[in-house]
């Protein structure tokens, strides 16, 4: 029998720790910010961490860093002065928030940002592109693209070779940059030490798979959208890196024991209802946002962000350590390929994951920010409503850019949405009994 | 009638898909064409198909036509339409540009049918088409991934080899297997395209008073929408007619437009700005002129395009290469048009093409180059606001 002593130490570490890790990451941003060393801009999508750990470039996320000015509620001035600059209130708010960023120094809520001796990016989002040039003008750095051709559609044949012959082009694509880091640092390219890094991600991999397994749990045991934003944040900011693997794998004995005790995600009230979410959370409202939620006891199983912004974490795929750049580009093609289908092509798996973590109903958070989410989710909920039983709330805003979240609003289709889901469990539970009578 | 062209030698004969006026007057045939290409009916598509013929729609910017046109099928260039949106706004949220809406609009609705659909990773928005046309629609629908690294020495393979690979899949609509020959003498006939379009925009550029902005653009969207064959006979016809017209240089303001490179400001806008400007070079419609020069034809068919299209091409917002800053092409681009000032527009919520604004206007401003920024939505109706602005800002510059 698990003890009081064992639960209030094991519940709720993850939150600590990973609060914990992000903190130190900051710190150690700081630190080269103020020390003036390089680092190396990249996105979550195609991060390419492995490699720049490797050469012990820091890493920076600028996506991370701007969500960061929405959940700490100070996104409004830097999209103001981006926008005071020339910037469209209609375009990325993370991009704005990052121009205005530069601008001031690297000036962030949680610390100093330090500028890019370099930027590495893929075509994951076109957006990332266009965010890049804005590096390119500013500061005259290297900027390299790793061109990942995506899945041409799932309606037409893609044959093995086809596959085999955008591995080669990706792989083409890596041993340059390699060179180009390699130049970049004035580092010789360690080829043993990119195995030790990619056997780490192999091992974070493994655990953050369980993690996603663990929440068909009833109840689940922590909320995909809330904590899995933390949990995304540890696993891209320190994938590949010691700590980043020894978090997922304390994280998964915190949620085994939360199971194996019946601890769910939501106290008071508890499990009610089980949803699976799709698009970006709504960061200048975050906490209250999920309280919309769990208030009616829903809880977030699953999510399509814990898909596409995971860099192939949720696939089976794991690194081949004897043949380290060749798997290296298989894991970048295949990462991001399952990326870009988690927001374009995501409507059969998301039938699955309904099945699989028996959700009663999806919500879909289209943002004016990212249109690379957004586009398909209004006719993706067609398909499903056609294949599933299951309610769809369909609900507007922004990760960004509070002038476009209106929480009474949201609030309004939300409450209308858990009294449907309400409505027909009640109808369901009846019946039965109408059927036998 | 069999409309259906063979892909065939340049210049030989074709089934017209154009009832020209008879009378061959230029005006009467800008007139035609006009009414041509603003039909959300699609009058010559139609046509084609009634005719067993195959057609492959692909949305904008690029896509290279020479293989659709290699197989036998009419490569039909989809850039939205003014049409009223009753079925595709229902797919789609806010937050997103009118040229996706409208063309999906456009085949749901059935005002054009198409055999294949490709569309582009241009933006995030028109990738995402390929999945919702795929879902609403029977016919293959897919993505074209063209190189967003043309600065890697394997992009060109790789293109060349992506080529291939939709070839296949013109072949399989068409059931026509496609030599190097054909390939080759399908580029031929582009090559002709594109070196009477480059010689349309030498008007443009020598002598604007000959050929208004939307005249020219009426000229250059035909060739989305016909053979090349009938595209080049009917630019054959007119470049001489344009260059003898009587019509006398006025005090107008020379001026690039750019921000066209995708969806299309409405024909009434561009005749707008016509009042008040010369438009000596612009963006409009640029995939149809991506490629600047002649495609050589003594080279491997598919390795030849992909070379154009990665080094002997045009630039626009939705290309990332190292070798083409954007700014300072808009400024090559200025300079070479001897234009005195540009238009720096962008349709509402598209993304790259906003993006884009913020660095032409910070160039410009570093070159001392006059701006006008303005946005537009394909179905405008109403430009007052946008006549006065442009009139204030001509003024400004002509007269103070």
């Amino acid at each position: 029998m698990n003890t009081t002593a064992e639960t209030h130490e094991l519940v709720g570490r993850g939150a600590r720790q990973g609060g914990e890790l992000f903190r130190a990451w900051f710190d150690q941003l700081t630190h080269t910010a103020e020390t003036g060393g390089q680092a190396a801009y990249v996105f979550v999508m195609g991060s390419l961490a492995e490699l720049l750990r490797s050469f012990e470039l820091p890493v920076v996320f600028p996506e991370i860093n701007s969500l960061q000015t929405a959940v700490r509620k100070v996104s409004d001035e830097y999209l103001s002065l981006a926008e005071d600059h020339g910037f469209s209130p209609d375009v990325c708010g993370y991009v704005k928030a990052d121009y205005a960023l530069q601008l001031r120094g690297g000036e962030h809520p949680m610390g100093r940002i330090p500028k890019p001796s370099i930027a590495v990016l893929t075509n994951a989002c076109n957006t990332y592109l266009k965010w890049a040039e804005i590096w390119e003008r500013m500061y005259d750095i290297p900027i390299v693209t790793v061109d990942v051709p995506g899945t041409r559609s799932p309606y037409v044949q893609f044959t093995p070779g086809d596959f085999k012959r955008d591995r080669r082009y990706v792989e083409g694509q890596l041993r340059e940059l390699i060179d180009t880091l390699v130049e970049h640092t004035g580092r010789p390219f360690d080829i043993d030490r990119l195995r030790q890094v990619l056997d780490t991600t192999n091992r974070m991999g493994r655990d953050w798979r369980r993690l996603l397994e663990l929440n068909r749990a009833r109840p689940a045991v922590y909320d995909a959208m809330l904590e899995g934003t933390i949990h995304l944040g540890v696993a891209n900011a320190l994938r590949g890196s010691v700590e980043g693997a020894d978090y997922f794998a304390d994280l998964v004995e915190e949620m085994r024991y939360k199971v194996d005790n019946g601890i769910g995600a939501l106290v008071d009230p508890g499990e009610a209802h089980r949803l699976i979410f799709l698009g970006v959370p709504c960061y200048p409202i975050f906490r209250r946002f999920y309280q919309l939620f769990s208030e009616w006891g829903g809880v977030f199983v699953g999510s399509t962000y814990m898909w596409f912004a995971s860099g192939g974490l949720d696939s089976e795929f794991e690194y081949d350590l004897a043949r380290p750049i060749e798997s290296l580009a298989e894991g970048l093609l295949q990462g991001v390929q399952r990326a870009v289908d988690a927001m374009l092509f995501h409507d059969q798996p998301l039938i699955e994951a309904i099945d699989r973590y028996e959700a009663d109903g999806v919500v879909y958070h289209p943002i004016k920010s990212c249109r690379t989410v957004s586009t398909g989710l209004a006719d993706s909920r067609k398909r499903v409503l056609e294949q599933r039983d299951v309610l769809c709330l369909y609900i507007e805003s922004d990760m960004m850019d509070k002038r476009v979240v209106s929480e009474a609003q949201l609030k309004n289709r939300i409450d209308a949405f858990f009294e449907g889901l309400e409505s027909r469990k009640l109808r369901l539970a009846a019946e039965p009994v109408a059927a036998g009578g | 009638m069999s409309p259906q062209p063979k892909p065939a030698e340049p210049g030989a004969a074709y089934e017209p898909l154009l009832d020209l006026p008879e009378d061959g007057d230029l005006d009467s045939t800008l007139t035609y064409c006009r009414e041509i290409v603003e039909d959300p009916d699609f009058p010559t598509v139609r046509r084609w198909r009634e005719g067993g013929g195959k057609v492959l729609g692909h949305f904008q910017v690029y896509f290279p036509e020479e293989l659709a046109h290699a197989a036998g099928v009419l490569p039909v260039k989809m850039r939205g339409a003014q049409v009223e949106r009753r079925e595709a706004d229902s797919h789609f949220g806010s937050y997103l540009c009118s040229i996706l809406r409208s063309s999906l609009e456009l085949a749901l609705t059935g005002r054009i049918e198409v055999d294949l659909f490709v569309t582009h990773p241009i933006c995030d928005a028109a990738r995402n088409l390929a999945a919702i046309w795929g879902r609403n629609r029977p016919e293959p629908a897919q993505i074209l991934y063209l190189p967003q690294n043309p600065n890697s020495q394997f992009s060109q393979t790789y293109l060349a080899e992506e080529y291939a690979r939709v070839l296949t899949d013109i072949e399989a609509i068409s059931g026509h297997a496609v030599t190097a020959d054909e390939l080759l003498r399908s580029i031929g006939v582009f090559n002709d395209n594109r070196s009477l379009l480059r010689d349309l925009y030498a008007i443009k550029r020598e002598t604007p008073w000959l050929l208004p902005v939307h005249e020219a653009w009426v000229l250059v969207a035909l060739a989305g929408v016909v053979t090349r064959e009938e595209h080049n006979e009917l630019l054959r016809t007119v470049l001489p007619q344009i260059r003898s017209r009587e019509a006398k240089k006025q005090d107008k303001l020379r001026v690039v437009f750019e921000g066209g490179f995708c969806e299309q400001p409405p024909l009434d806008l561009l005749r707008e700005i016509a009042h008040f400007c010369y438009v000596v070079d612009d963006d409009l419609l640029i995939g149809l002129r991506w490629i600047l020069e002649d495609v050589p034809t003594g080279t491997p068919p598919l390795e030849a395009l992909a070379d154009a299209y990665l080094n002997r091409s045009s630039y626009s917002p939705v290309q990332h290469d190292l070798r083409k800053p954007k700014e300072k092409m808009l400024l090559a681009r200025i300079r070479e048009a001897g234009a005195e000032a540009a238009i720096v527009s962008a349709a509402k919520m598209c993304e790259p093409g906003l993006d884009e604004q913020v660095a032409y206007s910070e160039a410009l401003d570093d070159a001392g180059i006059p701006y006008f920024v303005t946005e537009f939505e394909e179905r405008m109706t109403s430009f007052d606001h946008l006549q006065i602005q442009l009139e204030t800002f001509v003024e400004n510059l002509l007269f103070y």
